[in-house]
């Protein structure tokens, strides 16, 4: 579905990623995993258009989209929820889920899709009418990932959902990505909490310093010894 | 009442008030009872401010991209207006008036002079709003900063607009003109931010980078506010210039952008109907400064710093924040003594508060 292949992207003289090739299959979760500053973001910002890669290939659903503007490829079903949430602060909670429905026109689909968020995330539908920039970090975090389904994506791409969170938001949130995949959406899911992330995903990634060091079943990578150490903490 | 009637006889009601006005703004006017000169020239000029303010706070208000050089697309609307009514509006003037009568000939002609200075400043805005606004940060300001100041001196080696000597404008701009633009601009910008296009300038100020990975093109609608707010600033210009009737680039130096900048500051960014407060009060405020003893309109700037740091430190997100003056308002003012945060317990604004504690959390989990 999703195809990096190669590609390096630089910020300004920095180069922030060398030549990484990865690929999500339709109805998979693949997690990238990586230490501070290794390049996730950054990964994430490039397919979705934000950034624009230096050198190499990005295919979605067999056609070349690196370069290709944000709001175009949004249309085409990906969809982002952004490191730090960026939750529209001084807008209410329905209003903020209402702007990740932007390019679409169908107010009954949209309503339904809202009334979707809301089973998902019961916490939100209380607090619909409150200002985003007032919610909890794991509320603002739901309404986050809420805010990037209203786009009917195909694709998601979450950038670190359980930053910064309590263990038992960290865990309704997995719950949630869970129920997302269990729906059909293919999930890129960029992680520190790697335990979490391979718990919760059939593929994996370890980025470090811009390049993909390791890369394998989700399983297979839990159990190895260097994962095991550096990322694992065990 | 359908709406469309409700909207025209709202608009009726606006001209009628509007004409009633226009002929107070004479001292001979309204059977004897106008306003002394004096006090029509500040009217006069509020009604201008109004229209720069409510159009700078639709770029830096609600899209909360800061331009700071809204005196420089002014300047553009109306020289480029005054050298239509200098050099051609008079020979157009008879012989259209030949066709349609004298006073028609005279306020179409005025009326595309207002076009003319409007679509102008359009342009010039696009020019200055395409390259520093496709970037992400604060290149705006630095830019507008920069065009309002070339913009000036290019005028003012400009001979055939009067370079550094100024330049002699017709004085078309009456009350009716200021009110009726004050409206439409009032008008245009609230459809505007009530609509998807509003939406989406918001989110842009909110959160940038989430707004385009919402699907939202945010240069194309950066630039699509800051050329409207350009053409709004251009038919200020006009208005202005054939009002004083006498155009001189000084009335255009840093000091006016910054004084826009105050209003919607004072009045709150993000909130139309304190736009317009904020046009009033800096409209009269020199004017009252001026009754004290020593002439204190002089320090006006000094005056307008403190103000700005008054705001600052007492109410940062301006006297009205991002809220509309309405009759809801006082009800809803007293149910929420901080207005623009929920309150929570103790009277605490939520935001303000500690957050609950993991075991509350805990609870909370348990209990959905
Ligand atoms: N706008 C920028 N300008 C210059 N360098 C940047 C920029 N954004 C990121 N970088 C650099 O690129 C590298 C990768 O950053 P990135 O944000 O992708 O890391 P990350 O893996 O997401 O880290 P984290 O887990 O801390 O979020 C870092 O060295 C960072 O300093
Ligand atoms: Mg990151």
């Amino acid at each position: 579905m999703l195809k990096l292949d190669n590609v390096s992207v630089n910020y300004g003289a920095i180069e922030a990623l060398t030549g990484i090739s990865m690929h999500v299959e339709q109805g998979e979760v693949v997690t990238l995993i990586g230490a501070n500053g290794a390049g996730k973001t950054t990964t994430l910002r490039t397919i979705t258009g934000l950034l624009q890669p230096r050198a190499g290939s990005i295919t979605f659903e067999g056609e070349e989209i690196g370069g290709k503007p944000t709001h175009k490829l949004v249309a085409r079903g990906i969809s982002m929820s952004p490191e730090g949430r960026g939750v529209f602060a001084n807008l209410s909670v329905r209003e903020n889920l209402r702007m990740g429905a932007y390019l679409r026109k169908n107010k009954g689909e949209i309503a339904e899709d809202m009334d979707h968020a809301f089973q998902m995330f019961p916490r939100l539908k209380e607090r619909e009418a409150q200002k985003a920039g007032t919610l909890s970090g794991g509320e603002q975090q739901m309404l986050a990932i809420g805010r990037a389904l209203m786009s009917q994506p195909r694709l998601l791409l979450l950038d670190e959902p359980s930053l910064g969170l309590a263990p038992l938001v960290v865990h309704t949130i997995f719950e949630a990505i869970d129920e997302i995949r269990g729906k059909g959406t293919t999930i890129l899911l960029v992680e520190q909490n790697a335990h979490a992330a391979l718990g919760h995903s059939d593929r994996a990634y370890v980025l470090e310093t811009g390049r993909i060091v390791m890369e394998g079943p989700s399983k297979d990578l839990a159990a190895d010894p260097r994962i095991k150490e550096a990322y694992l903490g065990e | 009442m359908p709406t469309l009637v409700k909207r025209l006889l709202a608009a009726l009601v606006i001209v009628l008030l509007l004409i009633a006005m226009n002929s107070y703004m004479s001292e001979a006017g309204l059977f004897g009872f106008g306003v002394p000169p004096y006090y029509a020239r500040v009217i006069m000029l509020a009604g201008i401010n109004i229209i720069l303010a409510v159009s700078l706070n639709l770029i830096t208000g609600f899209t909360g991209q800061f331009s700071i050089g809204h005196a420089g697309f002014m300047a553009v609307g109306a020289y480029s207006s005054a050298y239509l009514t200098v050099y051609y509006a008079q020979a157009w003037e008879r012989s259209l008036g030949g066709m349609v009568g004298g006073s028609l000939a005279h306020a179409l002609i005025f009326l595309l002079a207002i076009l003319v200075g409007a679509i102008v400043a359009a342009v010039a805005g696009l020019i200055v709003g395409i390259p520093s606004l496709r970037l992400r940060g604060d290149y705006l300001a630095i830019v507008t900063l920069g065009f309002a100041e070339i913009i000036r001196i290019v005028i003012l080696n400009i001979d055939k607009v009067g370079g550094a000597t100024g330049f002699t404008v017709p004085g078309y701009t009456n009350f009716l003109w200021v009110g009726a633009f004050a409206v439409i601009t009032i008008v245009i910008v609230y459809n505007i931010v009530h609509s998807d296009v509003g939406r989406a300038l918001v989110s842009i100020r909110e959160d940038e980078l989430a707004a385009e990975a919402m699907g939202i093109n945010t240069t194309h609608y950066k630039v699509l506010a800051f050329v409207i707010s350009s053409a709004l600033a251009g038919m200020a210009g006009v208005l202005f210039g054939h009002y004083t009737s006498f155009l001189s680039t000084n009335d255009f130096q840093f000091i006016r952008s910054f004084e826009i900048i105050i209003m919607i500051v004072l009045g709150g960014m993000g909130s139309l109907t304190g736009s317009v407060f904020g046009a009033i009060v800096i409209t009269i405020m020199p004017e009252l400064l001026r009754q004290l003893p020593g002439d204190l309109s002089r320090y006006r700037l000094v005056v307008y710093s403190a103000l700005l740091i008054l705001i600052m430190l007492t109410r940062p997100q301006g006297i009205l924040g991002t809220r509309e003056f309405g009759l809801s308002w006082l009800k809803r003012a007293r149910r929420r003594p901080e207005g623009d945060k929920p309150v929570g317990t103790g009277g605490v604004p939520i935001a303000e508060q500690e957050p609950p504690s993991a075991i509350d959390r805990a609870k909370e989990v348990k209990n959905q």
